[in-house]
């Protein structure tokens, strides 16, 4: 980004490098809370309807996981990435993907803890009728799941918010370089060191917009179902 | 085609129901047959719901035995139950019913064509698309008589279903219970509201403190019943 222009001015320049930076914020954000999605709402349903010995300490430790600090996500995720580590013959570190690997990480409790949360209320409403209409297990969860759909979604934004604010994480696993991993958070991060705190500013303000957005198409997207959905 | 009676009679064979140190049935017999209505009247706490939820298969008694059929392991494929405060799934009146045609194993095609004749039956075809969440209290309950009539169950089991409805609601509820009954669907109704039992025409069984008190056909224990505790019941006084 040229030095000393105004945030404003590179928005509505479009510039390629703004752009860039956006599109790989919101990748790598979206990538993160859709691979946390995937992993914490199953888990999250499975703690929900199951009991086991150890379940409640789980729930526990699960729940004060939706605080991990991000920079010990990234520096657990970078020795497991680093050269000498166990993954380090997948050569990511320093990718968008090693960054996705560490907001998944960090979202994923999130996502499990919520869903969790939300499951095991709607199963409590629905227990008696699940056995009355004698519905099978798996049938049980797909429901569940379903009819908890607006709540999840709650949850994803929720998850989707904090990997989108994240940079303690993603500067350690990514390491900021320009064009390749710098996100959103991370440049800001850069230009507030380097002084530049009305550039820094005006990109927290892209950044905040482009949350606000996302998240106001996914109320929408809630109402609208809710609506026809009850 | 299985028999429309398959589940039939159930048999409760000294049935004892314990909740820590509290007995809900107390070493209850009683025999459900094919054919008229049973209405099961008593006070608050006397156990007909967890006498309902017992004969449904849905609470395992911790004593004594229950026989659906001449059978004890009967998945309750050909019985259905309706809550008190029966809980909408959250989809419209139409995908509640689908749901549970889907649960009951009836095929996709034949879907569509059952839930419009379901929805009719229960009066609820103009609320088809309507959330099921924000119908009323009254086309809730009935909204859940069509969703457990999806399973053509050859045995119904509703528990309070006119609890806390206004006359007009509770009209229609007692109108739909006598056409199912009247369509060879065995009914086994809890209610503490006399008028109801009266109204619907079976047997009643007087419950109290997890026994049965009295049973008889309808018309034989309003009109002379055997017990003192029945008698009292009868003339509006406080069981305890």
């Amino acid at each position: 980004m040229p030095e000393g222009a105004s945030a404003i001015d590179l928005v509505l320049t479009a510039d390629p490098a703004l752009i860039e930076i956006v599109r790989l914020s919101l990748f790598v954000s979206l990538c993160a809370a859709g691979l946390a999605t995937l992993i914490g709402v199953p888990f999250g349903a499975f703690l929900a309807l199951t009991r086991f010995p150890g379940r409640e300490p789980v729930i526990v430790v699960l729940n004060a996981l939706m605080g991990l600090p991000p920079v010990v996500v990234g520096l657990a995720v970078f020795l497991l990435l680093s050269r000498s580590g166990p993954l380090g013959e997948l050569g990511l570190l320093f990718t968008p993907q090693a960054m996705i690997i560490a907001q998944t990480v960090l979202v994923t409790p999130i996502l499990a803890a919520l869903a969790r949360q939300f499951i095991e209320d709607l199963w409590l409403e629905y227990r008696d009728e699940f056995a009355a209409l004698n519905v099978g297990p798996v049938q049980r969860i797909i429901t569940l799941i379903w009819d908890a759909r607006f709540s999840l979604v709650t949850a994803w934004l929720a998850g989707f918010g904090r990997a989108a604010a994240e940079v303690g994480a993603i500067i350690i696993v990514g390491g900021n370089i320009d064009g390749f991993t710098r996100t959103m958070t991370t440049a800001i991060a850069l230009e507030t060191s380097k002084g530049d705190l009305a550039l820094a500013t005006g990109l927290g303000i892209v950044l905040i917009s482009l949350v606000v957005i996302v998240n106001a198409l996914a109320w929408t997207a809630r109402r609208a179902g809710e609506r026809l959905a009850g | 085609m299985r028999a429309p009676d398959s589940d039939l009679p159930i048999v409760l064979d000294g049935v004892t129901v314990q909740a820590g140190a509290v007995t809900i049935l107390d070493r209850l017999s009683l025999r459900l047959e094919a054919g008229a209505p049973t209405v099961l009247v008593g006070p608050n706490g006397s156990g007909k719901t967890t006498l309902l939820r017992v004969a449904m298969g849905l609470l395992r008694p911790t004593g004594g035995r229950v026989i659906w059929g001449g059978r004890e392991q009967v998945p309750p494929v050909r019985r259905a139950f309706v809550f008190q405060r029966p809980v909408m799934l959250r989809r419209s009146a139409m995908g509640n019913v689908r749901y549970a045609l889907a649960t009951a194993g009836v095929a996709r095609a034949e879907r569509a064509a059952r839930v419009a004749d379901l929805l009719n039956r229960v009066g609820l075809a103009d609320r088809a698309d309507r959330p099921a969440r924000r119908l009323s209290g009254g086309e809730q309950q009935r909204l859940a008589i069509a969703r457990a009539l999806a399973r053509s169950p050859a045995v119904l089991f509703l528990d309070e279903p006119t609890a806390s409805l206004d006359p007009a609601a509770t009209k229609a509820i007692e109108d739909l219970v006598g056409t199912i009954a009247a369509s060879r669907v065995k009914i086994v109704m809890a209610t503490h509201d006399l008028g109801s039992a009266r109204r619907l025409v079976g047997n009643v069984v007087l419950m109290h403190r997890g026994r049965v008190i009295e049973a008889g056909p309808a018309a034989t224990f309003f009109t002379s019943p055997q017990t003192d505790e029945a008698r009292r019941f009868i003339a509006g006084e406080l069981l305890v």
